[in-house]
């Protein structure tokens, strides 16, 4: 550790000390550690909380570096770049520039700084690679484009400092993947550059750490430099004096009380789950915004023009509060936001610290942050995030190695960019963290992919895209597969979007287009549906080419309900700490009274779901037998869970009919009765939840799994075996188009083992399948399964089973059949019934 | 949405459906086939042979498996029926050169596929000519009894013509969760056949190309797994 006391004047020259000293502030602590480090020549991970002055620390070494450069006299060629920063969303890149600048022009630095993001004119991209500025900043997309072209060993040359902002974003996603092996490659260029990374606070740091440097089999890792963490956060668990909900995701009982939190904040940022809720909640308050606040709605979908309308008035302070998702959980600082509302579950107690640390951005001061759970479930797992919170706990990260996809996409780049060496290729792309661990038959795999597909069938090898030169050393085949890769280049692949447009009065075409959804969403509608969109009840009317055409409607309550759920499933560590909530009755006193009273009924008229074990509850109801399972294991592993069991079920001979997940328990329902078949030994249940289910039984239903299909689809965008825009776009009426699900279907019966479909399986083991904490969660609670056969549904299970009704009314029954069945459930669950008997095993 | 109804089973055990055109009796088969019992013809349509090798030599090597699977289906298909006759109607290779690329597996059962009975290629847009050393007859279309067998619908069909091109599908939302799948679609004076090939994608019927070929109502034939599903043109929904 530095001796920062010491000699702070030793690390920061003049210039910086009277810019500094001119604006009242004192050099903080982990700024000095930082030029410290920089000084020994040491890549450092900081971790800092937003408002600590994190960006300015990662680039103080490169602006006094800069500084006391020596102005070159007629040297043969201009200084390359010194600094490259990289950020996860070109915004940020764009408004980091700006506060450098700012600095840089009052110390009186003679340094260029610039930004290449896609919005860069091409005349100035190119005039960046001729005569790059001192510090560029840009995004990953952006430096794999870079390393891409035959220049970019003269560009990076000179390189002496990477900054990686927001890494903790970025490490464990597939761009961060891309962005691993981008740093690979500029390590190789330039092996004296130091890397800086910049993290929020996380589970594990030292998976990071090893991110700065390369590895080289012993998991060699970055220095490390913690920032003073600041004050706590003022954070609490709103205690509407209103019912609570039993199932839905709209907190509308709380409504008055957000709009009331609203009205005494400055600003105030509502982060919701899903855009469909953002919609809802954005609705529901300009409903009673009486005092006409100015409210506005942040989203993914909207049009961008309309994205930064909101964040330009954001930034003047004119707003009062934004209903927003995740869209801003990253980006910019915004001072004036006092308060944040977190409406739902939080899901993981990382993003709820992330969103919290979206309120002031004064360290001395706490960010104040109120969450809202929208029902009962939500109220333990609230309760539990708060625990974790004040505790500073953070979920662990997924443990994931680097994707094939991802990988083939960069080999490709690397031949375009000059001819390569295997060998050479390996020891580098594995000197990336992600894919420390890459196994030299995958990286084979990878090349072979590029070259002919790597089919066992090698028909295509007179198509090759990349071939083997005599010396051995692979280059691309012609300059079509370099254009190709260009416009493949990315990670992030947008499910087909199509634009809402407005249908005006007078013509067919005219209209103002509101934004965009996704293909899969608008595919469950039919015309005359109504939904809500942009802060509107919107009907829908006919789809034409890349357009969902849609008109105003008087009508107030949309017909077609919004997505279940909340978009991220419940974190693993946050399930556990709920699981430990439920457990413990001694803790229960910090819950609402209802909620409350909701368990202890539990516990009378069941049990509670233990912390190890699985609580399974079988029961009657309504002319059906129903099956309850509570493993919290978050809705995709629930839904994969039904999926299997339905089908086990089915096998038996019990007749399962369908089943419904939300965040903590699975319902399956039919028309046998699966009390008496456990009571009769037909039906073992430690068989049914065997983990031996993720085998054959797994097998079979991936195949025609539309969520695999997208996947795949997915994988082989990346991999660039599909092109971009592929299929679709540019249809006319008489083309006929041919969709990835077909080639899945092919590639699937005649080679199972094609490295694509071995990355689409990976991908759906930690994705949209979730299969990795499925398969945990079977493990842990074999021969812990602990059953009971009750006369009629338990308090616990009506949550699930009022999902079964939403379903059910989708499309189009009335808010009243809901209601009623809503009242019906929870009237028989909470009765004290003649027949009660208590609980059978 | 009218619940789904099926055209009249011609055998209860296999599941596939009987319709008449011009007064020829004609059962679809849930593959996607047509099989003319009076003529012991069976009518594939749009095979697309060789599709993946077209897509590999611009640069996108599609999986290399699509002709073997398409041909293995029709290996069932001809299993089933024993056809005395095999026509292809048209775009049975990807493009002209698709016969060429042909690999020597993919050749061998062709050949035999066709071995003992007459097969007919239809000429396409996509394969005008005869494809070299594939065998059989070329024809641009082919009369035979009421039936008029072509690639592309002519625009002013008489009574009784059967066509491929389109590849058509339909699409259906049933309790919230859309379905998409290949189809026949009719009029009780000309059918269209849905593609057979491993590659072929479709066009939704409601698609002003295709359901501009019929003048007024028409019906598509859903396949499944063990039978076709009736349902009425104005029940399927447009894809966007």
């Amino acid at each position: 550790m530095p001796d920062i006391d010491a000699a702070p004047d030793d690390l920061l020259p003049e210039p910086f000390r009277r810019w500094f000293a001119g604006r009242g502030w004192a050099p903080r602590a982990h700024q000095l550690e930082l030029l410290a480090q920089a000084r020994e020549g040491r890549s450092t991970l900081l971790i800092a909380p937003t408002g600590a002055g994190k960006t300015l620390a990662g680039f103080l070494p490169s602006l006094v570096e800069l500084a006391g450069r020596p102005v070159p006299r007629n040297s043969p060629r201009p200084p390359g770049l010194h600094t490259l920063y990289i950020s996860p969303l070109k915004a940020l890149a764009v408004d980091v520039a700006r506060n450098l600048e700012r600095p840089a022009q009052e110390m009186g630095l003679a340094v260029r700084i610039e930004t290449r993001t896609g919005d860069t004119p091409a005349s100035r991209r190119q005039r960046q690679r001729r005569d790059p500025p001192d510090i560029l900043l840009t995004t990953p997309e952006q430096i794999a484009l870079l390393l891409a072209s035959d220049d970019a060993e003269p560009l990076f040359a000179d390189l002496k400092r990477i900054v990686l902002d927001e890494l903790h974003a970025l490490a464990g996603s597939k761009r961060g993947d891309l962005l691993s092996l981008g740093l690979a490659r500029l390590r190789a260029i330039a092996p004296v550059a130091q890397t800086v990374g910049l993290s929020a606070t996380v589970a594990d740091p030292d998976t990071l750490r090893r991110w700065l440097v390369p590895q080289r089999g012993n998991a060699e890792m970055g220095e490390l430099v913690i920032a003073d963490p600041g004050a706590a956060p003022d954070l609490s668990m709103l205690d509407s004096a209103a019912h609570v909900p039993w199932a839905g995701h709209t907190a509308r009982h709380s409504l008055k009380e957000i709009y009331g939190l609203i009205t005494r904040h400055t600003t105030t940022l509502v982060f919701v789950n899903t855009r469909m809720q953002a919609e809802l909640l954005f609705q529901e308050l300009w409903h009673i915004n009486d005092a006409n606040l100015p409210i506005a709605l942040h989203h993914g979908s909207l049009d961008v023009s309309q994205r930064r309308r909101v964040e330009a008035a954001m930034g003047e302070g004119k707003l009062k509060a934004v209903v927003c998702t995740s869209s801003l959980d990253l980006g910019i600082d915004w001072g004036a936001v006092d308060l944040v509302v977190n409406v739902g579950a939080p899901k993981g107690s990382s993003r709820l610290m992330q969103r919290i640390g979206r309120a002031n951005h004064r360290l001395d001061e706490p960010s104040r942050a109120v969450l809202v759970p929208a029902n009962r479930f939500e109220v333990l797992e609230c309760r539990a995030a708060l625990e974790a919170v004040r505790a500073g706990a953070q979920d662990s990260a997924v443990v994931r190695s680097g994707a094939l996809d991802v990988l083939a996409q960069h080999v490709l780049g690397m031949a375009c960019a000059t001819p390569f060496d295997a060998d050479e290729l390996f020891a580098e792309i594995t000197s990336a963290e992600p894919y420390a661990e890459l196994s030299r038959a995958d990286f084979d795999d990878v090349v072979g992919f590029n070259a002919t597909g790597g089919y066992a069938l090698r028909a295509y090898e007179r198509f090759a895209r990349i071939r083997q030169m005599k010396d051995g050393r692979w280059r691309v085949a012609n300059p079509q597969v370099a254009q190709q890769y260009r416009l493949n280049v990315g990670t992030i692949v947008e499910s087909t979007m199509l634009k809402v447009r407005l249908a005006s009065a007078k013509s067919r075409f005219g209209g103002r287009v509101l934004g965009e959804v996704e293909e899969y969403f608008v595919e469950t509608m039919s015309p005359g549906d109504t939904f809500v969109f942009a802060g509107e009840v919107l009907e829908y009317l006919t789809i034409t080419e890349n357009e969902v055409r849609v008109a105003r409607t008087s009508a107030k309550e949309p017909r077609v309900p919004s997505y279940a759920g909340g978009k991220f499933p419940l974190s693993t560590f946050l399930a556990a700490r709920v699981r430990a909530l439920l457990s413990e009755p001694a803790r229960w006193a910090s819950l609402p009274g209802q909620v409350r009273d909701w368990l202890e009924l539990q516990k009378l008229r069941s049990r509670l779901p233990g912390r190890e074990d699985l609580l399974v509850e079988t029961f009657p109801r309504g002319g059906r037998y129903h099956l309850v399972a509570y493993p919290f294991e978050g809705r995709l592993a629930h839904q994969t869970l039904g999926m299997l069991l339905t089908r086990r079920l089915d096998r038996a001979g019990l007749h399962p009919l369908g089943f419904m997940a939300n965040d903590y328990a699975l319902v399956i329902y039919g028309v046998s009765d699966m009390s008496l078949a456990i009571a009769q030994r037909r039906l073992s249940l430690d068989a049914l939840f065997d983990a031996d289910m993720l085998g054959d039984d797994l097998e079979e239903w991936l195949a025609e799994s539309a969520l695999m299909k997208r996947t795949f689809r997915q994988c082989a965008v990346i991999a660039g075996l599909i092109e971009r825009r592929f299929p679709g776009k540019e249809k006319n009426s008489r083309q006929v188009t041919m969709s990835t699900d077909l080639v899945y279907d092919v590639l699937r019966r005649h080679e199972p083992g094609h490295v694509l479909l071995r990355t689409a399986r990976a991908d759906a083991a930690t994705g949209l399948l979730d299969i990795r904490r499925l398969s945990d969660m079977l493990t842990r609670v074999r021969g812990r399964i602990d059953h009971l056969a009750l006369p009629r549904v338990s308090p616990l299970a009506v949550p699930v089973m009022l999902e079964i009704g939403r379903e059910m009314v989708a499309g189009g029954a009335s808010e009243a059949l809901l209601a009623e069945a809503e009242d019906e459930l929870i009237r028989e669950a909470m009765r004290a019934g003649d027949d009660d008997s208590g609980p059978g095993r | 949405m009218p619940a789904t109804m099926t055209a009249g089973p011609a055998d209860e055990r296999t599941g596939e459906s009987e319709i008449e055109l011009a007064g020829a009796r004609l059962v679809l088969d849930p593959a996607g086939a047509l099989w003319w019992p009076a003529e012991r013809a069976l009518i594939v349509a749009d095979l697309h042979l060789e599709k993946g090798s077209a897509f590999a030599a611009r640069g996108v090597p599609l999986p290399p498996y699509d002709t073997r699977a398409t041909l293995a289906l029709l290996e069932r298909l001809v299993a089933r029926w024993a056809p005395r006759t095999l026509i292809a109607l048209g775009d049975s290779f990807h493009d002209r050169g698709g016969a060429g690329r042909l690999g020597d597996e993919e050749r061998a059962s062709l050949a035999l596929l066709t071995r003992g009975r007459d097969m007919v290629w239809i000429a396409g847009n996509h394969d005008p000519e005869p494809m070299p050393g594939i065998g059989g007859l070329h024809a641009g279309e082919l009369r035979l009894g009421r039936l008029t067998l072509r690639h592309e619908p002519a625009a002013e069909a008489g009574e009784g013509e059967v066509a491929g091109h389109f590849h058509p599908v339909a699409r259906l939302v049933l309790r919230g969760r859309s379905l998409r799948r290949r189809c026949f679609a009719t009029d009780g004076r000309r059918l269209v056949l849905p593609a057979l090939g491993a590659y072929a994608g479709g066009l939704n019927i409601r698609d002003a190309a295709l359901a501009g070929l019929f003048g007024g109502a028409f019906d598509a034939h859903l396949v499944g797994a063990a039978r076709t599903y009736r349902i009425a043109h104005h029940a399927c929904l447009p894809d966007r």
